[in-house]
C-alpha cells in the first residue's frame, strides 16, 4: 500500500461540487453551489425544515445534508445552512464544530472507524487500529491520497457484545480482527462490494449515508438481518429452556 | 433461580421482526390506550412501577404526571435514543430489530401527556438503525397509527426521527434538547425541569428508548403483570448487555434483581481458562465491581447499596489479563473528549485526570499521583453542571479503591505490568 499520509489531500479539489464565490464574481452566499445542486439542496432543505415546529431544529439535519453533497461541511455548506435558517454563518459554524460527525475536510468515500473505547480496545481494537493505520498510511480523521478511505478512532458505538467493532460509513462491521480490518479496507480501495454485518447488502458511500442522516432515507431498511449473533443469545437460551415472561 | 423473560426481544429471531407484520401488525396496546383517559394511562404506568431504563431510574409514570395540563402550551415527547454510554448496547439492537415497540410506545406516552408532536433523537453513528426507524414510522403513518385522527380517536400525533451528529453529551436530557433545537449540545441549568420548560420552553417528557418500548406491554398486559416481575422497588424486566471476556456475550432480557452470577451461568461463564477481575454494572459511569459482587441483585437499590449504580445494565466484563489502569485511562480519555466544556470542574478536571493517568499507566507516576487523581475526582463529583462529570469520577474512585496495588505496581516497575495481547479475542487462543 502507498504509505503517503495525508499530505496528498492538498492536491485534491476541496470542493468537488462547489464553486468558489469569486468565480461568479459575486460575494453572495448563493453563489457557492452550482445552480442545479443549489436547487436540489433547497428543495430537500425545505422538506426537512417543514417537519419541525421551529426552523432552527433542522440545523443538524441540514448539516448532514450539505455533507451529503460535499463529503464534508464546506464553507458553502455552512453558508447554505445559515441562509436557509436565517442564522449567521458564525452561529452555524459554532454548532457544526461541536459535533464530531461533521467533518471539516473531505473524508474518504469510505469513512472507516475503529472503536478504541475501553472494551473494544482491550478486546483487540487497539491492535486493529495500530495495524490498520500503518497499513493504510493515514491517522485519525485523515484520508488516503486517492480519496477513497479515511480513518477515525471511534468512541463506543453501542455494539459492545460484538467487540472489537468497526464502522464504515456508520454501518456495523462486527467482530473484527487486524486481518479482517486490513482486508476490508483493501477491498474498499479496490472497489469490491462489501457488506456490513448488520446492514444493507451493499455499502453506501459516505455522501449517501449522510443523506440518510439528514432525514431523507433510501429504501434499504429491509436489507440485512433483524438481529444477529449476540443480539439473539439470550432469546436462544430462553427458548431452549422454555423460559418466557409470565402470562398476562 | 431467575429465568429470562423475553418481551422486547421476543420476536428478534423473526427475519421480519422490524416490520409491522413482524411486530404483530395491530398496535393493540395503542388502540387500548386511546380508548382510556390519558390520566388513566399515566396511572397504569405509575402502578406498574416502571423506572427509567436510561440509567437514572426515575419513575416513568411520575415523570409523565409532572406535565402541567390545561396550560395552553404545546407538549412534547422526546425519546432519548442517543445510546452512547460505554458498554451500553441495548437500545440500538432494540431499534434495529423491534422499532415498532418504540413507535407504539411513543403513541401511548404522547397521548398520556397530551403531546401532538414527538421526536426520536437517535445517535447518528448507527445508519441502519436510523433506516429501520424511518421505515417503521412510515409504516405506522400508512396504517393510520400516526398523523391526524389516529384510529378515529380524534387524537393527532406527528413523529419525527432526528439524527444526532456524534456527541456523547447529547444523551444528557437537557443537552439533547439544546441539540434538537439546533444548538451545540450543552446541558441547561435545572430548574426549570423539562416538564415545565423543555423543548422550545414547553412542557416536555424525555424518556429512554427501552422505557418507552416497555409501555405497550404494560398497557396490553396490565400494571400488575409488569410489577409481578423484578423486585418491589425495581419492577419489571430489562435488557442486560453482557460484553467482554465472557463466553457468549449478548443481550439477556431478565427481571431486575437477577445477579451477574446467574447471567454468567447462562452466558457460559468467563471465557475458558480465565477468571473475572472487574466489571461495570451499568456502563463506564458506574463504579466498577469485582468478583465479590457476583451475587449482588442487579436492581437499583441493591447495586446502590454496594456503592455503584444499576445504570444501563451494561455489564462489561474483564478478566485477569486486563490492566485496570489502562481501562480507567481509556475511559478517562473518553470523558475528556466528550466533556462539552461548559463547566470548569468537568472541562479542566477530565483534562488533568487524563494527563496524570497517562503518566501513571506508563509507570512514570508516583504514589502522590493517586492522591492527585482522587483529589481531582473529588472536585469534579457533585460540582459539575451535569452527570457527565460525576460519571468521569466513577472509574477513578472505584479503581483506586479496589486496585490500589495495581497502580502502585506500575511505578514500582516503571511500566505496565501487563502484556495486552492475551486480553484480545485472538490472544486467548
Amino acid at each position: 500500500m502507498s504509505g503517503e499520509p495525508t499530505s496528498g489531500r492538498s492536491d485534491r479539489p476541496k470542493d468537488a461540487d462547489v464553486r468558489g464565490a469569486s468565480e461568479e464574481g459575486s460575494a453572495t452566499v448563493s453563489a457557492g453551489y452550482a445552480p442545479e445542486v443549489r436547487e436540489r439542496l433547497e428543495r430537500d432543505a425545505k422538506e426537512i425544515i417543514g417537519r419541525y415546529p421551529k426552523a432552527r431544529s433542522a440545523l443538524l439535519p441540514l448539516l448532514h445534508l450539505v455533507q451529503s453533497v460535499d463529503g464534508y461541511v464546506s464553507d458553502a455548506g455552512h453558508e447554505f445552512c445559515a441562509e436557509m435558517l436565517g442564522l449567521s454563518k458564525a452561529e452555524v459554524v459554532g454548532v457544526s464544530t461541536f459535533y464530531t460527525m461533521y467533518k471539516r475536510e473531505p473524508m474518504g468515500d469510505y469513512h472507516v472507524g475503529v472503536c478504541v473505547n475501553t472494551l473494544c480496545a482491550v478486546m483487540g481494537g487497539d491492535q486493529i487500529w495500530d495495524e490498520l493505520s500503518e497499513h493504510v498510511g493515514v491517522g485519525h480523521d485523515e484520508t488516503t491520497p486517492d480519496g477513497k478511505v479515511s480513518l477515525e478512532r471511534l468512541e463506543c458505538n453501542a455494539a459492545c457484545d460484538f467487540a472489537p467493532v468497526m464502522m464504515v460509513n456508520w454501518e456495523f462491521f462486527d467482530n473484527q480482527t487486524p486481518e479482517s480490518a486490513k482486508q476490508l479496507v483493501d477491498d474498499l480501495r479496490d472497489g469490491k462490494d462489501v457488506s456490513p454485518t448488520r446492514g444493507p447488502k451493499k455499502l453506501c458511500t459516505f455522501k449517501e449515508a449522510s443523506r440518510v442522516l439528514s432525514g431523507l432515507p433510501d429504501d434499504l431498511a429491509g436489507d440485512g438481518p433483524s438481529a444477529a449473533g449476540p443480539s439473539l443469545e439470550g432469546l436462544k437460551i430462553a427458548k431452549a429452556n422454555g423460559w418466557k415472561a409470565p402470562e398476562a | 433461580m431467575t429465568t429470562l423473560t423475553p418481551v422486547l426481544t421476543a420476536n428478534w429471531d423473526r427475519p421480519d421482526s422490524f416490520t409491522l407484520p413482524g411486530y404483530g401488525g395491530d398496535y393493540k396496546a395503542a388502540r387500548k390506550a386511546l380508548g382510556m383517559e390519558p390520566d388513566a394511562v399515566i396511572q397504569a404506568v405509575k402502578d406498574s412501577g416502571l423506572r427509567g431504563r436510561g440509567g437514572a431510574g426515575f419513575p416513568t409514570g411520575m415523570k409523565w404526571g409532572f406535565i402541567p395540563q390545561g396550560d395552553g402550551k404545546p407538549h412534547y415527547l422526546v425519546v432519548n435514543a442517543d445510546e452512547s454510554e460505554p458498554g451500553t448496547c441495548k437500545d440500538i439492537p432494540t431499534m434495529m430489530a423491534n422499532p415498532h415497540a418504540l413507535v407504539e410506545g411513543v403513541i401511548i406516552a404522547s397521548y398520556a401527556i397530551r403531546a401532538n408532536q414527538a421526536f426520536i433523537y437517535v445517535r447518528g453513528e448507527v445508519l441502519h438503525v436510523i433506516r429501520r426507524l424511518h421505515a417503521a414510522v412510515r409504516e405506522a403513518y400508512a396504517a393510520g397509527f400516526l398523523g391526524r385522527d389516529i384510529l378515529g380517536s380524534g387524537y393527532d400525533l406527528e413523529l419525527v426521527v432526528h439524527s444526532g451528529a456524534g456527541a456523547y453529551i447529547c444523551g444528557e436530557e437537557t443537552a439533547l434538547l439544546d441539540s434538537l433545537e439546533g444548538y451545540r449540545g450543552q446541558p441547561r441549568l435545572k430548574p426549570p425541569f423539562p416538564a415545565v420548560a423543555g423543548l422550545y420552553a414547553c412542557p416536555t417528557v424525555i424518556n429512554n428508548v427501552e422505557s418507552i418500548a416497555s409501555v405497550p406491554s404494560i398497557i396490553a398486559n396490565g400494571a400488575e403483570w409488569f410489577a409481578g416481575m423484578g423486585t418491589e422497588k425495581s419492577a419489571g424486566f430489562g435488557i442486560f448487555s453482557l460484553s467482554g471476556h465472557v463466553t457468549r456475550p449478548g443481550q439477556y432480557e431478565a427481571p431486575l434483581g437477577i445477579t451477574l452470577r446467574e447471567l454468567l451461568d447462562m452466558a457460559g461463564g468467563i471465557r475458558a481458562g480465565h477468571r473475572l477481575k472487574f466489571w461495570t454494572p451499568g456502563g463506564s459511569s458506574t463504579p466498577i465491581f469485582t468478583e465479590e459482587h457476583l451475587d449482588v441483585p442487579l436492581d437499583f437499590e441493591s447495586v446502590g447499596a454496594k456503592g455503584s449504580m444499576l445504570g444501563t445494565r451494561a455489564l462489561q466484563i474483564f478478566d485477569e489479563t486486563t490492566c485496570v489502569v489502562r481501562a480507567v485511562m481509556r475511559w478517562t480519555e473518553f470523558y475528556a473528549h466528550e466533556s462539552c466544556g461548559k463547566c470548569t470542574p468537568c472541562r479542566e478536571g477530565t483534562y488533568w485526570l487524563k494527563q496524570v493517568l497517562k503518566r501513571l499507566e506508563k509507570g512514570q507516576g508516583t504514589e502522590e499521583d493517586l492522591t492527585t487523581i482522587t483529589d481531582i475526582a473529588d472536585n469534579i463529583l457533585g460540582r459539575s453542571f451535569c452527570a457527565l462529570g460525576d460519571g468521569a469520577t466513577s472509574p477513578i474512585h472505584s479503581s483506586v479503591k479496589h486496585f490500589r496495588d495495581e497502580y502502585l505496581k506500575h511505578f514500582e516497575i516503571g511500566g505496565c505490568p501487563f502484556d495486552h495481547a492475551p486480553s484480545t479475542v485472538w490472544g486467548a487462543k
